[in-house]
């Protein structure tokens, strides 16, 4: 490992340690009534991982997040490379994505529930439209903002609409939609856990929910430790991924 | 001309689809169980708005929502404006910045109710605590952006750094502080609904789930209406006035 590598895994070693500590000296002012320790929370999240009922909810919340993504990823890429690739379809929806983005979703979960029923279809679609607007955004202005040069080579060259389109539009563009890809990523997953919160039986949602009504403190921090570690983990790799793929461009 | 001629097929697009909604409910396609003819929503929305049967509830909500950003802006900036003499601190929190909004911050809420009981507080903090971050970061890449020369002024006239930061910095970084106070405004209202929606006693959200477990399609997709407009309009608006800034900004 290179200098700046040392210093940004201590950068990360100090941040790891400062949230602990605050966490730490959040437990000691609000005692144990409202929250649970750093340490009794990692032992009661390792106590459910050791548990094969609690890997059903974690298997439901997985299945669910996975068809979301996949849904999200190949709609959010279909989009964005349309809207990208005809400009006057793009100045038309443009407005309309961004509005998308910023309304709160959650509201219109009572109209997916009624189109979808109890299922694990509802809490799919509520996932995927969470997290298909920034796949579709960034893929579409990465699509934009290329290099007109490219498209001219590659019709020079006579190459065919799908070959453009694997090897030159996708590779040029990989950068802009990575980074929607990674954000599509957190939506999805947020996407999918509150779809659970409400309309499910089964998965980390559900449970969520009824440790709540339960006011089961000691589940609630597990899981939502459970959930932190795998969103920052997963991000943090994205991330790292993301900053390499930008660099690499001229 | 482009933009209006984008513009017009925006209109006619929405427009048709409308539309098409209101003749796939009236038609049968869609029963009225599962969705409301859109004239049927507008005019039940304007009926419900008349009777101010949802009037505690929409003050509510959109007390929450403003106290929310409000806090959010004032304490993004402040911290935005801190971390960015704070070379250290900047280091180390910056992959928190970056992981945060992977977190669903919705997972605190259960946490929040616990704490502050079933009232305002936590809804508001879900609201505080998504929108924070969106101000520091545009805070600390506008304050990245202001010219150097204006520092120099800045140390020419001697001034001390709250004079710096009140009349020099965030004044030029003013577009970038605009786009976080659009996002914070977003955030708080994604953040107070949706805490609403997941428990509590009052507010729109609530009003909403309550309705929707009712079956109550009436009162329901008039307030999700009402939501979607809301939300829109002040993205809009914000919107609208952050181009005039930047457009203004350029030409200077």
């Amino acid at each position: 490992m290179n200098a700046q590598g040392w210093r940004l895994a201590l950068n990360a070693l100090v941040l790891i340690v400062s949230l602990l500590l605050a966490w730490e000296a959040l437990f000691a002012v609000v005692g144990s009534q409202a929250m649970t320790s750093p340490l009794a929370t990692f032992r009661y999240l390792a106590q459910l991982l050791a548990t094969p009922t609690f890997w059903d909810h974690v298997e439901e919340t997985s299945r669910a997040f996975f068809f979301a993504l996949a849904i999200a990823i190949l709609s959010g890429l279909a989009i964005g490379f349309l809207l990208g690739a005809h400009r006057l379809s793009g100045d038309i929806f443009e407005p309309v994505l961004v509005s998308f983005y910023s309304i709160p979703k959650i509201t219109l979960y009572p109209i997916i529930l009624l189109a979808f029923g109890l299922s694990l279809p509802a809490k799919i679609a509520f996932g995927a439209i969470h997290g298909v607007v920034p796949i579709a955004i960034f893929t579409m202005t990465a699509v934009r903002n290329l290099n007109p040069i490219l498209l001219k080579t590659a019709r020079v060259l006579r190459l065919k609409p799908g070959k453009i389109i694997v090897s030159v539009l996708l590779p040029a563009a990989l950068p802009e939609v990575f980074t929607g890809l990674r954000l599509g990523f957190a939506l999805t997953l947020i996407g999918t856990l509150l779809g659970e919160m409400f309309g499910s039986q089964r998965g980390l949602g559900y449970l969520l929910m009824t440790a709540i009504g339960l006011q089961n403190v000691p589940l609630i921090m597990a899981i939502t430790l459970l959930i932190v570690l795998f969103a920052a983990s997963v991000s943090t790799v994205l991330i790292v991924v993301d900053h390499r793929l930008h660099r690499r461009m001229p | 001309m482009k933009l209006t001629r984008s513009v017009y097929y925006r209109f006619v697009l929405i427009g048709g689809f409308v539309l098409l909604l209101e003749l796939l409910c009236r038609s049968g396609v869609i029963d009225r169980l599962t969705m409301q003819p859109p004239t049927d929503m507008v005019r039940d929305l304007v009926l419900l708005l008349i009777s101010g049967k949802m009037n505690a509830a929409m003050l509510k909500t959109f007390v929450n929502v403003a106290v929310a950003s409000g806090l959010a802006v004032i304490a993004g900036i402040a911290l935005g404006v801190a971390l960015h003499g704070w070379h250290a601190a900047r280091q180390v929190l910056e992959p928190l910045f970056a992981t945060y909004y992977a977190i669903p911050i919705y997972a605190f809420y259960p946490l929040l109710i616990i704490m502050f009981g079933l009232g305002d507080v936590p809804q508001v903090l879900t609201g505080f605590m998504l929108a924070v971050v969106a101000v520091i970061v545009n805070t600390l890449n506008g304050l990245d952006r202001v010219s150097r020369v204006l520092m120099k002024t800045a140390r020419v006239y001697r001034l001390g750094p709250i004079a710096t930061a009140l009349k020099v910095t965030l004044p030029s970084a003013a577009p970038y502080l605009l786009t976080g106070v659009r996002l914070a405004v977003a955030y708080a209202f994604i953040g107070v609904i949706g805490a609403e929606f997941i428990m509590s006693r009052t507010g729109i959200g609530y009003e909403i789930s309550f309705a929707y477990n009712n079956f109550d399609n009436r009162v329901m997709y008039p307030l999700i209406l009402l939501i979607l407009i809301t939300s829109i309009a002040l993205n809009a608006a914000l919107s609208h006035w952050e181009r005039v800034i930047a457009r203004r900004r350029s030409r200077s």
